[in-house]
């Protein structure tokens, strides 16, 4: 009871609330424009918090984390363009919906799945609490090792048919992590003998680059596109009753979604196919999905908005994110002096509780903003993209310019601008650079200290948790061989049915 | 022949237009930074292979090379689509908006900020299409908000302007702290 006092006196206070209803207000605002994304409001805003305290930094970041995907189901719903990637499926059944006249009951219905998901998250984050404070002690180096390894494998592995090149980038970014200078013997890796290379390759200009200037030059050079006008009229508060109707596939949707979140590499995209698909062959009609089903449209914003929730798990309790967004949250944490891991259970309990509890009030928050609002977001979205690209640019430079004051940073943004709008292009996955970059540097330092205490590579995995670890690597990577080959058996004998019928 | 069949199929994947450029390319910077290995790390004396400095680029460059061939097999082996040196036109139309970028970066601490942004953001819709009067004003409106929120509230580490030394003196203490 006294740490859950502690946690409401960490929050208690104009700072944080101001930061937490700007944050999550924002962030639907981004998530509801098409083209822009928490992964750039994020980035942007990342260097415009170190002057905060760490709360007030980290709830501002938090609540645009946590609502941007309430916001990018209304394009989706009302006009068929998902204002987040996450929201591609919310179109299927959100707007055959409106095409019938029931734009309010898809929307009111998307935003209480949403609120449902995000909640149930945060409920299982706090009852998973426990049992993480009691497990994270045991991760040693060589687990948190492992976990990292495992982290990147699922990532690469999780890009069905970008395999390979999901691989090549997450090896980049673990490359680009060792540049400069090496931090235990001091000698220089791939500084070409640059000044401004020994420092390394920042993070954060990284990210900004990848994400925000990628985005701003893609919204600049592509032809210009304004989304359509809408008019949402109705009662938006009858989908918090009709949801009981759905309360099965908004659970399982939900469980999905923590389950998908709390595994690295894996999220949203996964975890709503799979609800998706649950829905589909759970319902009594089946047909309707595709077609304006309410059970489909529950099932996909249910799913998606438990994931941020359930993606801070293995955030918090190991400090290894599973995904780009938790990634920048990892740099928000270490911004702030705040290093999540196990000893943040074991010192900050309070700290973690008032995470939580930010959780619980943004989505409160962002319901009754959306209840409230949904009209005046749809003028917000009016905006053509092209003006969208001249202000992501702009607000590039305070994130990249305010942390050195350094034209060269703003130079490598540029550059890794020019290599993620490729990447776009291309369809290329940019998280596994991202992922590279911030795993490769834990699991350098992993390796070289749990090495050191070890005799043979063996007594790497004696501990109960290392064993599992491996084990999960091993059996995750013989799974995706086996697959591939089936699949490739199976394309082999379609084929040859397919030019038997046509010889017949 | 059947061999060779089915070691394209296994490699064959949706291609967009330019991918091939994109693979040859990355490749072949992977390649170089591999062969720059010796050169750009050190391998330390009685140090184990796991605390060697070279340990981690090596191994991750080994990595992206043998991906980056996979990828580039794959992108040889996968159908091609029309419209490579289109694409390849695309990403290099992109250098303009950068140059006009680190134009912006250059002039803010002779200009300051707050100006320099509002030309930043007036240019660049003109160029984009948008000369209309009321996107010049949506776009000047919009750097002022960004200057004030970003300088004067949220104290963003970001230089004064040089011009503003050349203000009067009470005009120069304001601009120069909020500004």
């Amino acid at each position: 009871m006294e740490t859950v006092l502690s946690s409401i006196s960490i929050l208690a206070q104009w700072q944080v609330l101001v930061a937490l209803l700007l944050g999550s207000i924002g962030g639907v605002i981004i998530g509801a424009l098409p083209g822009v994304g928490a992964a750039v409001a994020i980035a942007i805003l990342l260097p415009a918090t170190f002057a905060f305290e760490p709360i007030v930094g980290l709830t501002l970041m938090l609540g645009v984390y946590g609502s941007s995907m309430y916001g990018g189901a209304i394009p989706a719903i009302l006009i068929n363009t998902p204002g987040t990637a996450v929201n591609a499926l919310t179109t299927y059944d959100g707007y055959p919906m409106t095409k019938r006249g029931e734009g309010h009951r898809a929307l009111s219905l998307a935003y209480s799945a949403s609120f449902f998901g995000g909640i149930f998250s945060v409920v299982c984050l706090i009852l998973l609490s426990p049992l993480l404070a009691m497990i994270a002690p045991h991760f040693g180096s060589r687990e948190i090792f492992l976990a990292a390894l495992l982290g990147i494998i699922l990532v690469v592995l999780a890009h069905r048919g970008q395999v390979f090149a999901a691989g090549m980038l997450a090896s980049f970014g673990i490359f680009l992590s060792t540049i400069g200078l090496e931090p235990v013997k001091y000698t220089k890796r791939f500084t070409f003998d640059m000044t401004w290379l020994t420092s390394g390759i920042n993070l954060i200009v990284v990210v900004l680059g990848l994400f925000a200037i990628s985005q701003a030059l893609l919204l600049l050079v592509d032809k210009d596109h304004k989304p359509g006008k809408a008019h949402v009229d109705g009662n938006l508060f009858s989908g918090l009753s009709e949801l009981f109707r759905f309360k099965r596939i908004a659970s399982v949707s939900s469980s999905l979604g923590v389950l998908m979140g709390m595994i690295p590499g894996v999220g949203e995209f996964t975890a709503q196919f799979l609800s998706y698909t649950y829905a589909q062959k759970t319902s009594k009609t089946p047909d309707d999905f595709g077609n304006g089903s309410p059970e489909g449209l529950v099932a996909s914003e249910a799913a998606n908005n438990a994931v941020p929730g359930a993606a801070m798990i293995p955030l918090l309790a190991l400090g290894i994110p599973g995904e780009a967004l938790t990634a920048m949250m990892l740099s928000v944490f270490y911004v702030h002096n705040v290093i999540p891991g196990p000893q943040l259970f074991q010192g900050q309990l309070d700290f973690v509780i008032a995470i939580y509890i930010a959780l619980i009030m943004l989505n409160v928050i962002v319901l009754a903003f959306l209840l409230s609002s949904t009209n005046l977001l749809l003028k917000i979205i009016q905006i053509p993209t092209r003006f969208l690209g001249v202000m992501i640019l702009t607000l590039s430079f305070v994130g990249v310019y305010s942390l050195r004051n350094s034209i060269t940073d703003c130079a490598i943004a540029s550059a890794f601008g020019v290599f993620g709008l490729i990447l776009k292009r291309l369809n290329l996955p940019i998280v596994p650079i991202i992922l590279g970059m911030v795993l490769g540097g834990i699991m350098e330092v992993k390796l070289r200290s749990a090495m050191a205490r070890v005799k043979s590579p063996l007594d790497f995995v004696d501990r109960p948790i290392a064993a599992i670890l491996f084990a999960m690597i091993l059996l995750i990577l013989v799974l995706h061989v086996r697959t591939v080959i089936r699949e490739q058996k199976e394309k082999r004998e379609q084929e040859m049915s397919g030019s038997t019928e046509t010889s017949t | 022949m059947a061999h060779l069949k089915t070691f394209q199929e296994l490699f064959r994947r949706h291609r967009h237009p330019g991918d091939l450029v994109f693979a040859i390319v990355f490749l072949a910077f992977s390649i170089f930074l591999l062969t720059q290995i010796y050169g750009e790390t050190s391998w330390v004396k009685r140090t184990k292979w796991f605390a060697q400095p070279r340990f981690w680029p090596a191994a991750s460059l080994i990595f992206m090379t043998l991906f980056a061939l996979l990828h580039f097999i794959g992108s040889v082996c996968s159908p091609r689509m029309l419209g490579r040196w289109f694409e390849v036109l695309f990403w290099l139309r992109s250098l303009e908006f950068v140059l006009y970028f680190l134009l912006y970066v250059a002039v803010v601490p002779l200009l300051g900020y707050l100006p320099s942004t509002v030309l930043f953001t007036c240019f660049l819709t003109v160029r984009v299409g948008l000369a209309s009067p009321r996107f010049i004003a949506f776009a000047s409106l919009f750097a002022v908000c960004v200057a004030v929120i970003f300088r004067a509230f949220l104290q963003v580490k970001i230089p004064a302007g040089q011009i503003y030394e050349a203000l009067p003196d009470p005009l120069k203490a304001f601009a120069l702290t909020y500004l």
